[in-house]
């Protein structure tokens, strides 16, 4: 009977590439979604690359002040929406089913379909480029009325935008069904392991947040083709108004892309100070008042608006809070390794490098809660320091830790360890000489977004724009690092670490099967 | 090969030392001269000594914990995982430090939002891309532009020390006085502000905001447009003259008799040599950043002028989209407002007779009909 199942079971498969057009199951739809974000990442990253190289000299040298302006904004959209939420969804598609013993995604067939809207709409991204006119050259933010004067690219990023947030909203409800609904008997609420609880949250935040977006987007295209005058002031408009839309979805959006990070670096810590993590319920309650206070200080990122100062009181205050339930995080995490056994491993070393850089970030964010503080560094590359150190450091490291952790019980194959250490080092030391200056530059007041400056910002530029080139090789070698290990790693032992206590780990054999937890463990004791 | 290495080398070194030469390696705000600006840097040092605290702290017992509880020294790991007594702890203490930072940051910005009783209104209008200016009560209007010349840009000729900071009229202002600067714009939203006077205020169309300083010290402030507002978004600098009472005076009645006098002569005939060499300076202070060297454009959006439907198509066609730009392309400002009837005259010229060879002029005097039309 056995091998009959088997038989049938093949012929229903297809191979190559209609198995993965037509996949249905998590883990490929998860390494889908990873490569799919570190194809990105190395677009997003190269383009990163030419506005430092402009930056390197004052003086324009290498591209025009217009191209200049369409690299920073396909630079942050495609960082922000093609690379670190996908590599994050990812990590959740593989994770999440294995760490609370469910067989797949609650909706596989949506699970295929969320995944498959990405490619379309990285091709919208680019594409926005060969468009007459180019790209947008708005930044990231995309302020109105600037996007009022943009060509065709503009519609494709819009289009873009709208492509993107069905598909995080698919896999929201997607991540939301699963942790709710498909939880192995005994896996109650608080017994998740972090990483579940945080991608619960930051699904909320993501269905809540992204047509929030979409609406900000829609509105810009209705002004643009369709004679509306939501930001124009001439037609009893208000171009502010588009600002606090976007912020409204901006700032939890800066949480939707932390909340899964503090939820790798919540696994990884633990396992490699062979201690459990300190505060559970704490780092819960914590996560959930962070998600809930991201959607209360939206116009801290636009203090220089002109709103009244009773209002920019309240922001200063309620940004302020958020400082509380972060310190318990690094704190809990800090607690869990003090009087561990701790051993120091690629993904423990990168989530050291999260743990030392994001608090750094947190810093700086304390300093521009600060509103006359703020005002001084509002866009200014302080600002461009403060979320890289959130977003790089934090998310990317955690994401960089995540795959060391799990890549064995993914492939079943180990990575080499000591090229593991050294991309850590080398990415730990350039991205501190790009960003770290990047802090003096906005001191001096150097303007974000600018293809050329005055001399006085030459010296650190000309630093941050070798850090950055560093960097960016860095990463190149991560891929060698990760196409060494799945050509011809190690075979990895059932169990690589072994401070890990998640189901993924105690309850399946390295690397996972193809179908795992058909019927789901009994955890009730 | 090692002797050229070296060259090399030496080479690369020797074209980073212009800019070595203007080493600034700043850390720190630009000193500020206002004393608002002051005490916005005080409570800057004193979060930042906050953080060194809590840094020592946290990572104080991070690295420690590093250090003493590793593996490899044979540290045996704890099972503990709770303490309410020590999270209660480390909840209280950051709401204490907060709250102590919150007095005085509420108090300094009411502070620094206080434009009341101020000496004297100046109105700063953005532009794509360069400021306006208006005295309100002196009724005394100019425009600002980058002065920095194009080959600084492109890296012909050597840069000054205020490369990109440099403006053709400054706004000059009395040490002492508490300016209040109203900004709004022309077209999208821009930012203005000066480090120096610790200042920063968007500029938003179809709104006013209001920001004021007082500067104490005389001296040369420069800023810049701090809101990407399209392609030369770095290039519309601030800069900000405090002089003397004195000074002050005399330079504004220099500037409204200035601004009073007619651009040209109406009785005189003007000759097509003398439009189109003052045509080209025009052409390169305003119009050479879209419509490029030799008005060549860069299609679509900023379309070429040489062989274009408009510089060689009717006057009246020509003279009508610069005086009130385009309806079809958002791009093209109106430049009626900014120009006067002699700046008009002279770059129409200089586009139909040196650009294009349409070999027609119009008279400043011709100019000054259309707009009374």
């Amino acid at each position: 009977m056995e091998a009959v199942h088997d038989h049938s079971h093949d012929h229903h498969v297809p191979t190559g590439i209609m198995r993965y057009v037509t996949t249905t199951n998590h883990k490929d739809i998860g390494s889908m979604y990873l490569w799919f974000s570190f194809a990105m990442f190395l677009v997003g990253g190269v383009m990163a690359l030419v506005i430092r190289a402009e930056l390197f000299q004052p003086g324009l040298q290498v591209v025009e002040p217009e191209f200049f302006n369409q690299m920073t904004t396909l630079h942050g959209l495609i960082m922000v929406f093609g690379a670190i939420m996908p590599a994050f969804v990812g990590f959740a598609n593989w994770q999440i089913p294995m760490m609370i013993g469910a067989p797949d995604m609650a909706f596989p067939r949506m699970n295929n379909w969320s995944f498959w809207l990405l490619p379309p709409a990285g091709i919208l991204l680019m594409g926005s480029l060969l468009a007459p006119g180019g790209a947008g050259g708005v930044g990231w933010t995309m302020y109105a009325p600037l996007t009022i004067q943009q060509g065709m690219g503009m519609d494709m990023m819009i289009f873009a935008i709208h492509i993107l947030g069905m598909s995080s909203i698919m896999g929201s409800i997607n991540i939301i069904t699963t942790i709710l609904n498909m939880r192995a008997p005994g896996m109650t609420m608080m017994k998740m392991p972090l990483f579940v609880w945080t991608w619960l949250i930051t699904a909320y935040l993501l269905v809540a947040s992204m047509p929030v977006l979409a609406g900000a987007v829609t509105m810009t295209l209705t002004d643009r083709h369709f004679g509306t005058h939501f930001f124009n002031a001439a037609g009893g408009g208000d171009p502010v108004l588009y600002q606090h839309i976007f912020w409204f979805f901006g700032h939890p959006e800066v949480y939707i892309i932390a909340i899964p990070a503090f939820g790798v670096i919540s696994e990884v810590i633990p396992t490699f100070s062979r201690k459990p993590l300190f505060g559970y319920p704490s780092m819960v309650y914590a996560t959930a008042s962070i998600a809930i206070l991201s959607f209360l200080v939206w116009a801290h990122h636009m203090y220089t608006v002109g709103m009244p100062v009773e209002a920019q009181l309240y922001y200063m205050f309620a940004t302020m809070l958020i400082a509380i339930p972060t310190g318990v995080k690094v704190f809990n995490w800090v607690a869990t390794m003090w009087k561990g056994s701790m051993s120091f491993e690629t993904p423990m070393l990168f989530a050291q490098g999260f743990l030392f850089l994001f608090t750094i970030g947190g810093f700086t964010g304390l300093v521009l809660a600060v509103t006359p503080i703020d005002i001084q560094l509002h866009d200014t590359y302080y600002v461009v320091a403060h979320f890289h150190y959130v977003m790089v450091a934090g998310a990317l490291f955690a994401a960089f830790a995540g795959v060391y952790y799990w890549l064995p019980k993914w492939i079943g194959k180990m990575y080499d360890e000591r090229l593991g250490k050294i991309h850590f080092w080398l990415s730990l030391i350039f991205f501190n000489i790009t960003f770290f200056v990047q802090h003096f530059l906005g001191l001096a007041g150097m303007p974000r977004r600018i293809p050329d400056y005055a001399l006085q910002f030459a010296d650190w530029n000309m630093v941050s724009s070798i850090g950055a080139f560093g960097f960016g090789l860095s990463q190149v070698f991560f891929l060698y690092i990760l196409l060494k290990a799945i050509r011809s790693g190690e075979k990895a032992p059932e169990q690589p670490w072994d401070g890990a206590t998640t189901l993924e780990w105690t309850h399946l054999p390295t690397p996972a099967p193809y179908h795992s937890f058909e019927t789901p463990p009994d955890l009730r004791n | 090969m090692k002797s050229s290495f070296g060259l090399r080398a030496l080479g690369i070194i020797m074209a980073f030392l212009p800019t070595m030469a203007t080493a600034e390696w700043n850390l720190n705000f630009t000193p500020s001269v206002t004393l608002l600006g002051e005490e916005i840097h005080a409570i800057h040092n004193l979060v930042m000594w906050i953080i060194v605290g809590i840094s020592i702290v946290v990572f104080g017992a991070m690295f420690w914990s590093i250090l003493k509880h590793r593996k490899s020294v044979g540290h045996k790991a704890s099972n503990f995982h709770e303490n309410t007594t020590i999270e209660i702890i480390w909840t209280v203490i950051p709401v204490v430090i907060l709250i102590a930072m919150a007095f005085p940051a509420t108090r300094l910005l009411l502070a620094t939002r206080d434009s009341s009783a101020s000496d004297m209104t100046i109105k700063a209008t953005g532009y794509q891309w360069r400021w306006g200016y208006e005295y309100l009560d002196e009724g005394l209007k100019f425009y600002s532009t980058l002065a920095t010349p194009r080959d600084q840009i492109d890296g012909g000729a050597e840069k000054e020390e205020t490369y990109l900071l440099e403006v053709d009229n400054k706004v000059v202002v009395p040490v002492g006085k508490k300016v209040r600067i109203l900004t709004t714009s022309n077209d999208v939203i821009h930012a203005w502000s000066v480090p120096g006077l610790a200042v920063k205020q968007d500029a938003i169309p179809g709104f006013i905001r209001d920001i004021a300083f007082k500067a104490e010290t005389i001296g040369t402030y420069r800023g810049q447009c701090y809101e990407l507002c399209g392609k030369e978004h770095g290039f519309m600098p601030i800069v900000v003259e405090v002089v003397s009472e004195e000074d002050y005076q005399t330079w504004m009645q220099a500037k409204l008799a200035e601004s009073g006098a007619p651009s040209f002569d109406p009785d005189k005939e003007y000759a097509v040599a003398e439009l189109v060499a003052a045509g080209e300076q025009v052409y390169n202070a305003n119009c050479i950043a879209c419509h490029q060297e030799g008005g060549l454009g860069m299609p679509p959006t900023f379309p070429a002028i040489k062989g274009g439907k408009i510089a060689t198509g009717s006057m009246e066609g020509h003279l009508d989209i610069i005086l009130n730009g385009s309806d079809k392309n958002p791009m093209m400002a109106a430049w009626g407002p900014i120009l006067s009837d002699y700046d008009i005259a002279a770059v129409i010229a200089y586009q139909r007779n040196e650009i294009n060879s349409s070999g027609d002029i119009i008279q400043p005097s011709e100019i000054s009909a259309a707009r009374a039309d």
